[in-house]
């Protein structure tokens, strides 16, 4: 029974971690690169306009996508990891 | 064939399709009409949630959001999409977990509290509402411009095929009908895209088009764009933004209220595992991104054809722009698309020096030395998209599938809206509260009819709609922002917070985002009685009432946790329900209540 526990103990913080690292990338690329630090990336070209142009209309959108498909990945590594899939 | 008859093809065509699946998909139980029986394969359901989520706003009108506002409403596309994340990692695989049928369900169970539950139903309801005039409002003008009916007319049309597949099949006629949509509107939107681009870009690819070279002038897309529209005195296409802090929390407002929005949460409930949660919000966001990827794309060739059309010279390489300026298109060389919208009143001109020639410019900048006496023409941003094909001369079919896609995304986001409306009276309203021991036939009984009243109210105010309808942004994103996401967030991430934190987080989230809103857009939107003037002078930090949502979040949040620190622990079963929540094992078993 404790040792029941401790996993799941171990579980949820190894997902609230991995979800940690997927809000600082989700914030990075919008907040980040779209919108504050768009200044100091607007010296590299891309297509006529800047990087951080290209992260506000495309770049964000592109790494949404791959952050969701990483996370569904990873978890269900860690759901039979820790046997606690379906 | 007529452009007429080419249109009632298509639309008739797209309806009977929804209809046949009505028909195939009738709900036999509540678990059928709530959640659509809970077997839905995550690719399906990502596709559903494309269709439910975008709407006739993200279908008609963001393209022309971003042609205006350029960078500056980039906003749109990263909250509308960025949301996905929140839900994905935050909320969609514990609810799934919880396995019951409805979000306020979720918040009176896990903060024991009837009140909160009552709470959570009202916020449902009214972000719902406010959601779905706009939808029923927007079906009605595609309507009446593309089968030329009236749009009261058009309306009922409308409401009298939601009726049939969502009154019939509930969440299974939905989920279903919503594939098939899905399937329309993208087709719709990036047909017309491909050709644009190829025809601008020599790229087939929109998204690519964008960053391409623009082939008449061998200069890059966006490049051309800056010097056309800066030549008629707009900011540049691609400028940067002065006030980062509102642009920064008007995208965390959409952002947490995409998370926060229960017609999207609800379709997360109709997939078999946790697993398939995960899956199928990535699949969702794919689906979305098609079309998110292609509106920008949409939006600079638009804006870039609109203004060469009217200023012929600027079209290839320019020498001089002064010159090409000079040279635009006489009223009545006009083409027959801008006469076909003027009959709308979308478009509109006046003749302000006399010159019969249209002069379309951003009169804040003085050019009388051209001898301009102001912009003459003024162009409705909802029609880029609807307009798009003709503007660029592509055949009548792509007007014909344009009609059909603008109301396949009206109609599918309505349908959600109307089960989410539904079933917060039915299930929560009705046997949550006024009659536990209703059978599962009265119950879905019950909602049926709860579904064909939500139907007949938002008919009503489409075609009469109140002063709040206009406000989709700031209220039914408000709201979601912040009374619904933090409570669901916290009632998952965690134990401690109780009903009491639970309660008082919500209501002033809630008070405080709608003060906010109702100072500067007038109390309850009765116009006339805002405090202050809707100007960015007068914004608090310069935060707009659309970006106010986030704030809202964040004090939702704080005030939660303060109360529940000075009050007690929730009890042992409820602590117990979270933990059960958090690990996937078992929700074969959790959904058969």
């Amino acid at each position: 029974m404790a040792d029941e526990k401790t996993n799941a103990e171990a579980y949820w913080k190894a997902n609230v971690r991995l979800i940690t690292g997927c809000l600082i990338v989700w914030a990075l690329v919008s907040y980040g690169c779209a919108i504050l630090l768009r200044p100091l990336l607007s010296s590299i070209p891309v297509g006529g306009t800047d990087l951080g142009f290209w992260f506000a209309q495309q770049g964000s959108i592109l790494t949404f996508i791959g952050l969701i498909f990483f996370y569904a990945w990873k978890m269900n590594r860690l759901d039979k990891q820790y046997g606690l899939e379906e | 064939m007529s452009q007429f008859a080419i249109n009632i093809l298509f639309v008739g065509a797209s309806f009977a399709i929804y209809i046949g699946i009505a028909i195939w998909a009738k709900a036999g139980s509540t678990k059928d009409f709530y959640v659509a029986g809970g077997g839905v394969h995550p690719i399906t359901n990502g596709m559903a949630i494309g269709a439910d989520w975008m709407s006739a706003a993200s279908f008609i009108s963001m393209a022309g959001l971003i042609a205006a506002g350029g960078y500056a409403n980039s906003t749109f596309l990263m909250g509308w999409t960025g949301g996905y994340v929140l839900l994905a990692l935050l909320l969609a695989p514990y609810l799934r977990k919880f396995g019951k049928f409805t979000v306020p369900e979720f918040i009176g169970d896990r903060f024991y509290s009837r009140t909160a539950r009552m709470v959570a139903v009202v916020c449902l309801i009214v972000a719902s509402l406010t959601y779905v005039i706009g939808q029923m409002a927007g079906a009605g003008v595609a309507f009446s411009r593309f089968l030329e009916v009236d749009a009261t007319t058009g309306l009922i049309i409308a409401a009298v095929v939601v009726f049939f597949y969502s009154v019939l099949g509930g969440m299974k006629g939905i989920t279903y009908t919503q594939v098939a949509q899905y399937i329309v509107l993208i087709i719709a939107y990036t047909i017309p895209a491909v050709f644009i681009s190829l025809e601008l870009t020599g790229n087939p690819l929109p998204p690519l088009g964008l960053f391409s070279d623009h082939s008449a002038s061998g200069q890059p897309l966006l490049a051309k764009l800056n010097e056309v529209v800066t030549a008629l005195g707009f900011d540049a296409y691609t400028a940067m933004v002065d006030n980062k802090l509102n642009m920064v929390l008007f995208t965390l407002s959409l952002m947490i209220g995409t998370a926060g929005l229960p017609h999207v949460i609800m379709r997360f409930f109709t997939v078999p595992k946790v697993a398939d949660a995960r899956w199928s919000a990535g699949w969702a966001l794919v689906f979305i991104g098609l079309l998110y990827l292609t509106a920008p794309a949409v939006a600079s060739m638009a804006r870039l054809n609109l203004m060469t059309t009217i200023y012929p010279d600027m079209a290839g390489q320019v020498e001089n722009y002064d010159a090409a300026a000079s040279n635009a298109i006489a009223y009545g060389d006009r083409p027959d698309w801008i006469r076909t919208w003027e009959e709308t009143g979308l478009i509109t001109f006046e003749d302000k020096n006399n010159d019969g020639n249209i002069q379309f410019y951003n009169d804040s900048t003085d050019f009388a030395d051209r001898g301009w006496q102001g912009n003459e023409l003024t162009v409705n941003n909802d029609i880029l998209v609807l307009a798009n094909p003709e503007i660029a001369n592509l055949p009548g079919w792509v007007i014909g599938l344009i009609a059909a896609g603008g109301l396949a995304a009206a109609l599918s986001t309505a349908a959600g809206l109307l089960l989410a409306i539904s079933s917060a009276i039915s299930h929560d309203l009705i046997k949550g509260a006024i009659n536990p021991n209703i059978t599962e036939r009265g119950e879905l009984k019950a909602a049926r009819i709860s579904m064909s009243v939500a139907i007949v109210v938002a008919t009503y105010l489409g075609a009469n709609p109140p002063g709040f309808a206009a406000q989709v942004v700031a209220l039914a994103f408000g709201i979601a922002a912040a009374s619904l996401f933090p409570v669901l967030m916290m009632g998952i991430f965690s134990k401690r917070v109780n009903n009491k934190g639970a309660i008082a987080g919500m209501l002033s989230g809630l008070t405080f985002t709608l003060v906010y809103i109702f100072v500067y857009k007038g109390w309850f939107f009765i116009p006339g009685t805002n405090n202050l003037a809707d100007t960015p002078e007068n914004w608090v930090l310069g935060i707009s009432p659309l970006s106010i949502g986030a704030v809202g979040a964040i004090i939702n949040f704080a005030v939660a946790y303060l109360v529940s620190k000075s009050s007690e622990e929730p009890p042992r079963e409820i602590q117990e329900l979270v933990e059960s929540v958090r690990y996937p094992k078992g929700a074969g078993g959790a959904v058969n209540h």
